[in-house]
């Protein structure tokens, strides 16, 4: 196959970017999208020119390191599937590619196609989590979770962090990467102690990094690679207004924040 | 140096117990005055990192990916083990531990692993505690399956993505410890040296990727918990970054590096396709407990597997070991495919694949049984190779997914450098020769929640360490000499792209070092490996500056000590002449083409000692002693 690439090159965080068109020749339509990029910088090096910058790790799906955006949709074409697991035997011999990196304040470009997703990991600290230390647990079969539990606490628990939902996002909003974690501890009984302050803490971070607010218009759904759904968002939002509720100062009754 | 694995005697079920309670402890007052550096952030070192921070210690972890969420442990599929007996089928931890020696091929220390399968049961508690969603039965408990060619159920799985989950749930419970500020985390930042000083691990000299800074940090204890070292293979089933840089650099500052040759190449992974390919994909090995293996009788069959009928399939595995079937362990399935392959009867575009079929299975239990179990994979090999697998079988073949091998560690796990300690896959103590399924996630996780937190108490409470910094000259001069190998690797500006010395090197390393090893194959791999790292500092294209993003810079430092650690493997692959487990020499073998061990010259783990550049490195051994698993040869027929 041959393509004609449009490549995002920016050589760092304040430079200024633009477009790099690249020839790419000679690919098999059997490789992925990466291995595609591979060849092209292989042949760029060669050259002496500086390769394309872009994260990838794993290359299965699992790890969330890759990000691309490819022709305007992150992850590209296919529904449910990261950049890595995208095959090029799904582009036409000839077809242009535009290749640019997530776009989101809060994800500032590091190099290229590389930006800094740091702020996700800020999010999970302020309380994507259980609190419980080493050797404190119970016997894992003292806590039983109905099947059904466990299987929708594991949809939501799947997400990859990769931040696919803030690119597609007209407003570059964090909810759907806040929600599934929301979702998957608050579905399961360890998650219930710390349910309010966690949905409190963490959409209040996700505000703080500059994420925008959800208008419910599913642009994070559709290109969500683990399928994540919509209905954890309204999930996320109804804890949210009752812990909101609980934790609002009342005659007689300090707030939790000020006792 | 002297290799003393601190091991306890006595009865083994009691030893960890008064290891423990001999063990000295440092003060709680004491704790937040320690410093610890841990480096990697899977398994072993996220779940280190924050039990060592919930104990009050001070403690920095490092990852070179852009979050610790992303360490490759993410990607284990299967399960972890767990010696519960929750299936009432005769599980034990003594169980556990006979099968672990027993598959390891009885090249790994009793004691360690019984401390392992004791600390099984810990593991499951404190996941499910954190919220890690595993599989459920109907009445809210936990499931189990049996993995692996183990003939219990002790497996405890999310449906295949058991390693997502488990990380995700250590990722946490590090996230927490960073937000009370007990843990300094230091993401996109890769350790590029060791610093020893008074003997003493001392500190770590790191770059940091988005900007290409060099720097150093001190403390009082170093944990290495970098993974192991498949991409030496270039196309295996871990993730592109994964790298031996790390424990490489600790072995050329005096770690002893044990038992290297012990790789494990896993059975069911999707065939290479071409050229272009970066890296194979793992198919779990659950999947054989409902898919079976077979080929043509008839060799270069090019018929599709459909039209193929019953009588002229064979199902060599199920013939071969009529007890163990398809589930026998993974060393054995992955040679037996081989040998098919070898032979004439592989299937697929380059013949170098077998069949894994699911078509008994699907009537047997209907498709949606099917897709509950393994509906990921299955979605993922249709993904790859364009193939439906609910249609026609899948096609594998064996590929690199697992070291045993790594720096040698006592019972503490603790390296033979004092303060340095090795966790994980990095170090080489509980799986011998090879590891069942779905050990490497109890490991880790076993290493860094269960032992480690113990131990390195023990170290810092019994060692004086005067007081370091990093203005020490030691890590003046590391730090120079860093700077210099970088400067060297620009320097080159060669034509060569590195890729294309890491795709020879790995296939050199396959040919010879691979799923079967000879005299004659070892000792080309031994004459070439220093030829092609020669061409690699004379002709590689490093571009980009030092100060800087550059994606093409940290590949060739990874795959620089590749080429160094190629000779290495070789030379301890040349010196086993046995086959056990991963490792299977051609001049040792049965007559039926199994494998031959040899316990009167090989019971023992070797050990490796870096000289200099210059001069071959020097061999110890640490003899290995069966009280308990009587060593017996390996049967599954």
């Amino acid at each position: 196959m041959r393509l004609r690439l449009q490549v995002w090159r920016q050589p760092g965080p304040t430079a200024k970017g633009r477009f790099q068109e690249i020839d790419a020749t000679d690919i098999s339509p059997d490789s992925s999208f990466l291995e595609m990029l591979d060849l092209v910088n292989e042949r760029m090096e060669s050259k002496g020119e500086e390769p394309i910058a872009f994260d990838h790790d794993c290359r299965e799906g699992i790890c969330g390191a890759c990000s691309l955006v490819i022709n305007g949709v992150p992850h590209g074409p296919d529904r449910g599937t990261t950049t890595c697991q995208l095959h090029m035997r799904r582009f036409r011999d000839g077809e242009t590619i535009v290749i640019e990196p997530w776009r989101a304040r809060a994800f500032p470009v590091v190099r290229d196609l590389v930006v800094d997703r740091s702020a996700f990991d800020r999010i999970i600290r302020a309380g994507g989590y259980i609190s419980v230390s080493t050797g404190s647990a119970p016997e894992a079969n003292l806590i039983p979770v109905g099947k059904e539990a466990a299987d929708a606490a594991f949809d939501d628990a799947t997400c990859i962090g990769c931040g696919a939902c803030v690119a597609a996002c007209k407003n570059a909003s964090a909810m759907l990467f806040v929600a599934a974690k929301i979702t998957h501890l608050g579905l399961l009984p360890q998650g219930q102690p710390e349910r309010d302050s966690r949905v409190l803490r963490m959409i209040a971070r996700a505000d703080e990094e500059g994420f925008g607010s959800c208008s419910n218009q599913g642009e994070c759904e559709a290109v969500c690679p683990k399928e994540i759904r919509m209905t954890s968002i309204a999930r996320a939002n109804h804890d949210l207004r009752e812990s909101a509720w609980r934790e609002l100062p009342q005659e007689g009754r300090n707030s939790r924040e000020s006792a | 140096m002297k290799l003393d694995a601190k091991t306890p005697t006595g009865p083994i079920e009691t030893r960890w117990d008064r290891h423990r309670f001999e063990m000295k402890l440092v003060n709680p007052a004491n704790k937040r005055k320690h410093s610890i550096l841990v480096v990697g952030t899977g398994l072993a070192g996220a779940s280190a990192a924050a039990s060592l921070a919930e104990l009050g210690y001070n403690v920095k972890a490092f990852c070179f990916q852009d979050s610790p969420r992303r360490a490759h442990s993410i990607a284990a599929q299967g399960g972890i083990n767990a010696a519960k007996n929750y299936r009432n089928d005769g599980d034990s931890i003594y169980r556990l531990f006979y099968d672990t020696v027993k598959g390891g091929d009885y090249r790994a220390r009793e004691s360690n692993v019984y401390r392992l399968a004791q600390i099984s049961v810990d593991i499951i508690d404190q996941c499910v505690a954190q919220g890690v969603p595993f599989a459920r039965e109907y009445g809210g408990l936990l499931d189990n399956r049996s993995f692996g060619g183990a003939q219990v159920s002790r497996t405890f799985y999310a449906r295949g993505q058991t390693g997502q989950q488990l990380l995700l749930g250590a990722y946490q419970a590090l996230s927490r410890q960073i937000e009370l500020g007990r843990v300094e985390m230091h993401p996109r930042t890769e350790m590029l040296d060791l610093v020893v000083i008074d003997g003493v691990a001392r500190g770590i000299v790191t770059r940091r990727l988005d900007t290409g800074k060099i720097e150093s940090f001190a403390a009082d204890a170093v944990v290495l918990a970098t993974g192991g070292y498949s991409n030496i293979y270039y196309l295996s089933t871990n993730a592109k970054g994964c790298n031996i840089t790390a424990i490489w650099r600790a072995y050329r500052r005096g770690a002893g590096l044990a038992n290297p040759c012990f790789t494990q190449i896993h059975p069911t992974c999707i065939p290479v396709a071409g050229e272009y390919q970066s890296k194979l994909t793992l198919m779990s090995e659950s999947l054989r407990n409902d898919g079976r293996i077979w080929v043509p009788k008839k060799p270069g069959d090019t018929r599709p597997a459909s039209q193929i009928p019953d009588e002229e399939r064979d199902y060599y595995l199920e013939r071969r070991y009529p007890a163990f079937g398809n589930l026998v362990p993974r060393d054995v399935a992955s040679r037996a495919a081989k040998e098919r392959c070898d032979a004439g009867y592989g299937v697929g575009p380059t013949k170098l694949g077998v069949y894994l079929d699911f078509r008994d299975s699907i009537q047997r239990l209907g498709q949606p049984a099917i897709a509950d179990r393994y509906g990921n994979l299955f979605q993922m090999y249709g993904k790859i190779t364009g193939e439906n697998p609910y249609e026609a079988p899948m096609r594998i073949f064996p590929a690199p997914h697992y070291t045993m091998g790594g720096l040698w560690v006592d019972y503490n796990l603790m390296s033979t450098i004092p303060g340095l300690h090795v966790i994980g896959e990095a170090n080489f103590s509980d799986h011998g020769a090879n590891r069942l399924g779905a050990s490497a996630l109890m490991q880790g996780l076993a290493d860094g929640y269960f032992v480690l937190p113990y131990t390195i108490g023990h170290f810092l409470a019994s060692t004086p360490l005067p007081k370091v910094d990093v203005s020490h000259p030691e890590f003046k001069r590391i730090e120079a000499e860093v700077d210099a190998r970088i400067g060297r690797l620009l320097s080159t500006k060669g034509t060569r792209p590195v890729d294309s010395f890491h795709r020879e090197l790995g296939r050199l390393m396959w040919d010879n070092v691979g799923m079967s090893r000879t005299e004659v194959g070892l000792k080309q791999t031994l004459a070439r490996a220093p030829e092609l790292r020669a061409e690699f500092w004379r002709t590689v294209a490093v571009t980009g500056e030092a100060e800087s993003f550059n994606q093409s810079l940290e590949r060739a430092g990874r795959v620089a000590d590749f080429l160094e650690f190629a000779e290495l493997i070789a030379r301890d692959a040349l010196e086993r002449r046995e086959s056990c487990g991963g490792h299977f020499r051609e001049e040792s073998q049965t007559e039926e083409g199994e494998a031959r061990r040899d316990d009167e010259q090989y019971m023992h783990a070797t050990v490796w000692e870096w000289q200099g550049a210059e001069k071959p490195p020097i061999q110890h051994r640490e003899s290995l002693g069966f009280e308990y698993v009587k060593p017996s040869q390996r049967s599954y027929k």
